[in-house]
């Protein structure tokens, strides 16, 4: 990256790194003999996940809300970040008075499992040899992220969610939510998602983690313990990544052909256009909060997702007899998670007689819409949610 | 469309439209709107509805509503739903816009049990007149489009519509024409008359031949 990778980021990542073993957030903790299960036959223990919530669990404990983040999310939804400081990321949509309503509603969301802001991933030291866990750590599948959580959820005494959401991979972990646990499940908002991850997705993912293990800095997944980070190679990945969360028509109308300087072009490879600055800055500060292994774990864990492929191959067998309404999202300009996408999900809803809607808003914004001020979506989670809360009468 | 004669706040189509659905039945409403019939369904009948509708705004106000209301087209997402998933399909005022009526009646039919399809009557008096006297594209109140805007792309009068049925073998187990005011016409009167004075017709179809 350009010369900014200074010491500010390396100040940053030292408060990341606390965050990995002491969070701020609250902390779930499990012993050895409550060792998680996974799905690669691994049982990892003691583990944790770090949490956060806003509101308050109600008596009868019916109006619990689980939010699940994306990729390269956290647990800080509505809450300022520890780490860079910045707004929530979700706190457009979770609040007192928003459409996820605080006022209302008991918000939970944990970092996952293979996280690196508190929860156990590859960044944890691991008990058996004092060291961080690097590429040892068991590989994860969105379906162990969905057990860790529910065991949280389980710690915090709740027997239903009232609704669990999330958009993209947390849109994932909704729907392997209501296939595993359909009788926990309420409702159901899975956003901008899939139920399986595309080839295409594959190969997107597969360019950014060579990106972060060509990096000589990156020594085979032990960087930890040599006090070095692959900074330049979780950048690029990340630059290439935000490329695809964005669209064609996004780009154009924030930075169309725009020179940095805005007058004559300079005949170098600095960063020239705006779209370049925009890029590396994208880069930069994502390497501030994110470890470099845990963006291994966390793309490879959307890469082995395919739902219908647990079901025999049937999508509608995964929701077969389900109770949980549903309300499925997508966006026109999303060619990461395309809208046909989500009606692959809608149509094995209704296969199985569930009760689901379907939305597809307007938007050039691309996948990012859904953590993006969209009065739609906004007005549809509202929506859903109020109808849902009748039903359920809180 | 053209019934927007509230009773009670509902359409007497729709009014018409839930007396012929059996209270606690699977229903789905194809280019269901803004949920009106829907909710009218849920709340007097006790249904399960479902719906499927081509506008956004459509389907924002639905969901807002309560219901579970998918965005979709009558004509490419009718063939992804399963044999016998509901009692009812109904297809309110939406079959002159569809691109292939006959597809979708056949499929409203292997999807439900019966189906309910509600249409405006091309055959009626006015508009007869309005052609043969103007000798233009008839353009009336209730059908207020220019030939060359108009979604109405599939107009048939009741008669149409009843060889329609015979052809896709179904059975007509009530049929009703209704008059400007969305009261019935001459309910024991024949084809012709309903074919002449009715603005609209509403028919309750059976799946297979008596």
């Amino acid at each position: 990256m350009s010369g900014t990778t200074s010491r500010d980021t390396a100040d940053l990542w030292k408060a990341a790194l606390v965050e990995i073993e002491r969070p701020s957030s609250p902390v779930a903790r499990f012993s050895a003999a409550e060792s998680l299960a996974m799905d690669g036959g691994a049982s990892l223990g003691p583990w944790q996940l770090a949490y956060q919530t806003y509101g308050t669990l109600n008596a009868d404990r019916t109006n619990a809300v689980l939010i699940c983040h994306a990729l390269t999310g956290d647990q800080h939804v509505a809450n300022v970040h520890p780490v860079t400081g910045k707004r929530g990321w979700w706190e457009t949509m979770v609040g007192p008075g928003r459409p996820i309503d605080t006022d209302r509603y008991f918000v939970i969301c944990a970092n996952v499992i293979g996280g690196c802001l508190g929860s156990t991933g590859p960044a944890s030291t691991d008990p058996s040899t004092g060291r961080a866990y690097g590429l040892s750590f068991p590989v994860v599948t969105i379906r162990d992220m969905v057990r860790a959580q529910a065991a949280l959820v389980d710690r915090l005494g709740i027997d239903t969610l009232f609704c669990v959401a999330g958009g993209s991979m947390g849109g994932m972990q909704v729907l392997q939510w209501a296939a595993l646990y359909p009788d926990r499940v309420f409702s159901a908002m899975p956003i901008a998602t899939a139920a399986k991850h595309s080839a295409q997705n594959i190969a997107f993912h597969e360019v950014g983690r060579q990106a972060v293990m060509a990096d000589p800095d990156w020594r085979g997944g032990r960087y930890i313990d040599a006090g070095v980070r692959p900074t330049k190679g979780l950048a690029v990945a990340r630059m290439g990544a935000h490329i695809t969360y964005l669209s064609e028509a996004a780009l154009h109308r924030k930075f169309g052909r725009e020179l940095q300087a805005g007058h004559a072009p300079s005949f170098s490879f600095d960063a020239e256009f705006q779209v370049e600055s925009y890029l590396r800055y994208q880069g930069v500060s994502f390497v501030e909060r994110f470890d470099a292994n845990s963006y291994l774990y966390v793309t490879r864990a959307m890469d082995y997702f395919d739902l219908a492929a647990d079901y025999g191959g049937s999508l509608a067998a995964a929701f077969k007899g389900t109770k949980t309404r549903f309300c499925v999202v997508s966006f026109t300009s999303d060619w990461l998670f395309p809208t046909a996408d989500s009606r692959a999900i809608v149509h094995a809803l209704n296969a199985g007689g569930g009760p689901v809607s379907f939305v597809e808003i307007e938007t050039d914004k691309g996948h990012d819409a859904f953590l993006l001020d969209i009065p739609e979506l906004f007005a549809t989670t509202r929506g859903f949610l109020d109808a849902a809360a009748r039903a359920r009468g809180i | 469309m053209s019934l927007a004669r509230p009773e009670n706040g509902f359409r007497l189509d729709h009014l018409l439209v839930s007396e012929m659905v059996e209270p606690g039945s699977r229903v789905l409403d194809v280019g269901c709107g803004d949920g009106a019939l829907l909710e009218l369904l849920t709340t007097r009948r006790g249904v399960d509805a479902r719906g499927i509708e081509l506008s956004r705004d459509g389907v924002s106000a639905c969901v807002a509503r309560g219901l579970s209301v998918i965005q979709g087209d009558a004509d490419t997402d009718l063939a992804d739903y399963p044999d016998d998933a509901f009692d009812y399909v109904i297809l309110s005022q939406t079959i002159q816009a569809t691109r292939n009526p006959r597809i979708v009646l056949e499929n409203m039919l292997r999807i439900g049990r019966r189906a309910i399809v509600s249409f405006p009557n091309f055959g009626h008096w006015r508009i007869r007149a309005l052609l043969a006297v103007t000798g233009r594209m008839p353009v009336t109140r209730n059908l207020h489009y220019s030939w060359y805007d108009t979604p109405n792309i599939h107009f048939c009068t009741i008669r149409d519509f009843v060889s329609l049925c015979d052809e896709v073998g179904a059975t007509v187990e009530r049929a009703v024409a209704l008059g400007p005011s969305g009261k019935k016409v001459g309910v024991t009167a024949p084809w012709w008359f309903w074919n002449m004075f009715g603005e609209q017709g509403v028919f309750l179809l059976r799946r297979g031949r008596d």
